[in-house]
């Protein structure tokens, strides 16, 4: 009986080895000989890239949402085909035809008019790629939510007079954002996500601080394990500030009924 | 995705949908389309016909596989959620939580790589029988995406399950049907029904994750791009071409789930 559990704890034993692989400790460590500041550094690009993203695809939604729900014809076609393509297309592939024709359009464009090509940084050309994908999603979020404001609302903000802009700003963006906060949210932990693609693009993001640890150092799974956990950190400690987010914005409203129960 | 052929319309509406400027429209991207067959380099295709036949079929068929294995698998994960004991909902929402927290990337580089480094130290895997599919890559890219369809469908799953309501479950009971019968005839079918939207978007949504497998030397329709691309050093055209198979293949996903969603009777209890 003790010798067959024995017997089990060395197997078990035997079978971790490999897994824990010594070193583990030293090759997370911050200081140079370990791989643990390349891998914070990848880590602090990824959310400046994220936040760029965001706040840009925030900017393209909600004019983008304006554009659907107020503009012209033309207009509202435009946007519907923008919104279809990109969320129909894989990221991957609109990272790669971005991050070419952005970059080789801006630098033809400034040929033209007699300027020197520019070098565009990976960080400005992420964020830009990544915050056109970001307000396609963006654009129906927010669209959605300024739909779902009472109808009321609206009408007495046109009856108080209100110009467009100052109706925008006071009435529209506040009161749709309770509708549009966990949609946003989502996007954010997309956005968090997605700056991984941008290591195929050979971006220094975390993704690709890990891989080029790992490749070094061959202990493939200890680094992935260690950026998983990163990002886990980054998405559970986003978590906690949406959820505050969200109560501050739903403050006043009526809590939310028991879904179906 | 309401821009695609909304072809189950009635003549009137179609009518409304084809305003005179839509028709100016249509004609400047068919002229667009038209100027990059004309313009652009194409001479390439021929060559690579049926290599990017084959990378189409394999990034269909890990696009089904994947999304059959993983519902199968977001099912338990769902009611293990929404009803289950304690012990096996929380390790249900850990497992969700940590799938949907990390990018599916580096997921991917995990198994592949770090699976594929791990498993050769072990004497008795490289001499099982399954060695020899475990040194191929797709494995890997299957499980991973699987994994990854399974979490987030779970989830989806979790919320379809709780919503079904309790009258009709306990109707069920009344009936005297046993728990299995219950869960077979009453819950899940409800279940579904009710994932069934959402079902189509997380779809599409696993379709775009496909063309990741790439990195790990999965042979898709974008890895057949990418050679292209480095054969004949042209940058857009292979791109565009392939942004434009997956728009058709979403087209067609999208249509398949809204003639499946027709064919359900919409009224939920």
């Amino acid at each position: 009986m003790f010798s067959a559990a024995l017997q089990r704890t060395l197997d078990i034993e035997h079978l971790l080895n490999p897994l824990l692989q010594s070193a583990t400790v030293e090759l997370l460590s911050i200081s140079p000989p370990g791989w643990g500041g390349n891998l914070l550094r990848g880590l602090a690009n990824s959310i400046q890239i994220a936040v760029g993203a965001f706040g840009l695809g925030l900017a393209i939604g909600i004019s983008g949402a304006w554009g659907k729900l107020y503009g012209g014809p033309v207009v509202r076609d435009l946007l519907e085909v923008y919104t279809t393509i990109v969320r129909a297309v894989p990221e991957l592939v609109l990272i790669l035809l971005l991050y070419y024709a952005g970059t080789d359009l801006i630098n033809r464009a400034l040929e033209q008019f007699g300027y020197p090509a520019i070098d565009i940084s990976g960080l400005a050309a992420g964020i830009g790629v990544l915050g056109v994908v970001q307000g396609a999603y963006a654009t129906e979020v927010i669209r959605g939510a300024i739909l779902s404001i009472p109808q009321g609302q609206v009408e007495a903000a046109r009856a108080y007079g209100m110009s467009p802009g100052k109706m925008l700003r006071r009435i529209t963006l506040p009161a749709m954002l309770p509708f549009a906060i966990p949609g946003l949210a989502n996007l954010w932990l997309i956005a968090t996500k997605d700056t991984a693609l941008l290591a195929v693009v050979g971006f220094n993001e975390l993704t690709q601080e890990t891989r080029q640890a790992a490749a070094t150092t061959k202990y493939y799974f200890t680094f992935y394990v260690a950026a998983g956990v990163l990002y886990l950190m980054l998405t559970l400690f986003s978590n906690v500030i949406i959820g505050r987010i969200e109560r501050w914005a739903r403050r006043g409203m009526p809590p939310v009924a028991e879904a179906g129960r | 995705m309401s821009a695609l052929a909304p072809a189950d319309q009635p003549l009137a509406a179609r009518s409304a949908w084809l305003q005179p400027h839509r028709i100016v429209l249509i004609a400047i991207a068919a002229a667009l389309v038209l100027c990059a067959a004309l313009f652009m380099r194409w001479e390439w295709l021929p060559n690579y016909l049926g290599m990017a036949a084959a990378g189409v079929w394999r990034t269909l068929w890990i696009l089904v596989v994947t999304v059959v294995l993983g519902f199968m698998l977001a099912v338990p994960l769902g009611l293990a959620q929404a009803a289950g004991p304690f012990w096996l909902a929380w390790p249900a929402k850990a497992f969700c939580t940590i799938i949907r927290g990390t990018p599916l990337l580096l997921q991917l580089w995990l198994l592949y790589y770090g699976l594929g480094s791990l498993f050769p130290q072990y004497p008795w895997i490289r001499q099982s029988e399954l060695w020899p599919i475990l040194r191929q890559a797709w494995p890997y890219a299957v499980l991973s995406l699987t994994l990854s369809y399974a979490a987030y469908e779970g989830e989806v799953m979790r919320g379809a399950f709780a919503g079904v309501p309790r009258g009709q479950l306990e109707a069920a009971r009344a009936f005297g049907m046993s728990p299995w019968k219950r869960f077979r005839r009453i819950w899940l079918p409800q279940a579904i029904h009710r994932a069934l939207p959402t079902l189509a978007g997380e779809t599409v949504l696993q379709l775009k994750a496909t063309p990741l497998v790439a990195t790990i030397t999965v042979i898709d329709i974008y890895a057949v791009a990418s050679r292209i691309r480095q054969d004949t050093f042209i940058v857009y055209e292979p791109l565009l071409l392939l942004a434009l198979v997956y728009l058709i293949i979403t087209g067609i996903l999208v249509f398949a789930f809204r003639k499946l969603e027709a064919r359900i009777p919409a009224r939920l209890g």
